[in-house]
């Protein structure tokens, strides 16, 4: 579904990724994990076009994505949950989610989109008038992520979904993701938490400073301490099959 | 004093109120999607009152006829001002942006007084010249129809800003540009279109205003710098801000300059500015 072949990223002068080669098959829940800086974020947004390419390409349903400007990704099934959830906070729960379907989308598409995301996280529909910005942190996460639905996309990027959540809503957050996934969307997940990142994928890239040092299936990873040398470095990145994915 | 003299003196205050506030309104919607503001405002107001003076003087067309034209007129002109200038100094620094926009002024203010010269026109027995008689009260047509005509131009872009999904996705473009575009949206278009429509806001107050004021190359520093106030009063970006300000610099300045000197007719103006900017230095309301 996904292919990134050997992206080179960054800012201006600044470059964040090196080389780096990832796969997101259909149905599939992949995820990135890495220390603070290490290029995940920056990995994603080069994906939906925020951040600027240098080399390399990436492929979406045989779609080049290089190719495109960001605000044409929706209408080609990819949709991306920013980090810190960026809702619109002047806006209601309503117009957030509404604006998620994209611009000159069908009643139908935003009804089907609503009544989804209802039944996914049900008190946004409580919350449906009041201002996003008025959420509690864990109810503004569950918005972005149904605004991210609305478009009812193939494949979710969703940037660091539990930061600052209770435990309560992490779980109520797990289950939307693993419901989402079951539903045919594939996804591909930031996550700082090792164990819970690879309990909830199928297979996961490590990034250490722009390089894909170590990946695998999840249920092997979670097995070794690969991925704590990957983390700590002492794996190094010309040893580690970058991109072979499993 | 009569109710005649209240009346006339609220109509009048409303007329001025309104026009300040259509001309704020355009000026805080470009600036509340873009954070850019158009020095050039002024003299947008400048050409679409000579567009309402050339249109009478040229095929008899009144203001009343000409008003949608010349707000489209407007809306192309901003539109064309975004795309062949802002867009090519948006990445640059913000003294770039200013610097932009404050030649646009002092551009158009010399081509006006190179083809129009700097003599003063005005439109003579346009429809709404005159006063229309209410009992004893009596009060100025023109006056009530830019009450009229600008609360209905208000109301148009209020539904389309708030009740719209184009006004949906130019708030979206307005609050977070980055998160909109992964929402399909191109913030560039919608930049675009906030100069298309905070332009054909002027030229709504521009049409009205031509029915009861002369035009020459510098009419728009006139108003202007009331419009600024009336945004910085109201809050930058905000549309009720600019609104409700817009209508009380109106009223202040004809009551102080009825009751006191019409010399002294800015003075509070400028007080309750000045005092609303060391007291609340935002603006009376925060954000669109």
């Amino acid at each position: 579904m996904l292919e990134v072949e050997r992206l080179s990223a960054g800012y201006g002068a600044h470059q964040v990724l090196w080389d780096v080669s990832i796969r997101v098959g259909d149905n599939e829940v992949v995820a990135l994990l890495g220390p603070n800086g290490s290029g995940k974020s920056t990995l994603m947004n080069a994906i939906s076009r925020l951040v600027e390419r240098f080399d390399g390409e990436i492929r979406f349903n045989g779609i080049a994505l290089h190719e495109l400007p960001p605000y044409r990704l929706l209408r080609v099934g990819l949709s991306h949950v920013l980090e810190r959830h960026r809702l619109f906070p002047y806006m209601t729960v309503l117009e957030n989610l509404q604006l998620g379907a994209g611009p000159g989308a069908s009643r139908a598409l935003i009804q089907r989109g609503l009544e989804r995301a209802y039944a996914l996280f049900p008190r946004l529909k409580e919350r449906a008038k009041q201002l996003a910005g008025s959420l509690s942190g864990g109810e503004q996460q569950m918005c972005a992520i149904a605004r991210g639905l609305m478009s009812e996309p193939r494949l979710l990027l969703v940037d660091e979904p539990f930061i600052g959540l209770s435990p309560h809503m992490r779980a109520e957050v797990t289950e939307a993701i693993r419901r989402i996934n079951a539903e045919g969307v594939a996804i591909l997940l930031i996550e700082q938490n090792v164990p819970v990142a690879l309990a909830m994928s199928h297979r996961a890239y490590i990034l250490r400073e722009g390089r894909v040092v170590l990946t695998g299936p999840s249920a092997e990873l979670a097995a070794g301490d690969k991925v704590q040398k990957a983390f700590l470095g002492r794996l190094n990145p010309a040893e580690a099959p970058a991109g072979n994915a499993a | 004093m009569s109710d005649q003299l209240i009346a006339q003196l609220v109509v009048s205050g409303l007329g001025m109120g309104f026009i300040f506030a259509l001309i704020a309104i355009g000026l805080t919607l470009i600036y509340g999607v873009m954070e850019v503001v158009n020095f050039a405002h002024g003299e947008f107001l400048m050409i679409g009152m000579y567009a309402s003076y050339l249109a009478y003087v040229t095929w008899g067309a009144d203001p009343v006829v000409s008003l949608p034209f010349i707000a489209l007129l407007m809306f192309v002109f901003g539109v064309a001002v975004y795309y062949l200038l802002i867009r090519r100094v948006l990445t640059g620094s913000m003294h770039a942006q200013i610097f932009a926009t404050f030649g646009l002024m002092v551009f158009l203010q010399a081509a006006a007084q190179f083809f129009m010269g700097a003599d003063y026109f005005a439109i003579q027995n346009s429809w709404l010249s005159g006063v229309i008689t209410i009992g004893d009260v009596v009060l100025p047509m023109p006056q009530i129809a830019a009450v009229v005509g600008a609360s209905l131009a208000t109301l148009l872009l209020y539904a389309l800003v708030f009740r719209t999904s184009l006004g949906r996705q130019l708030r979206a473009a307005a609050q977070d540009a980055q998160a909109a575009s992964t929402l399909g949206i191109n913030p560039s278009t919608m930049y675009a279109l906030a100069w298309g429509f905070g332009s054909a806001c002027v030229g709504v107050a521009a049409s009205l205003l031509s029915n009861f004021y002369y035009v020459f190359p510098r009419v728009g520093a006139v108003f202007v710098l009331l419009a600024y106030v009336a945004v910085a009063l109201g809050g930058f970006g905000s549309i009720h801000g600019a609104l409700v300000a817009g209508l009380l610099i109106g009223l202040l300045q004809v009551a102080m300059g009825f009751f006191v000197s019409s010399e002294l007719k800015f003075v509070p103006v400028y007080m309750l500015y000045l005092a609303v900017v060391l007291l609340r230095p935002r603006g009376l309301f925060g954000r669109m």
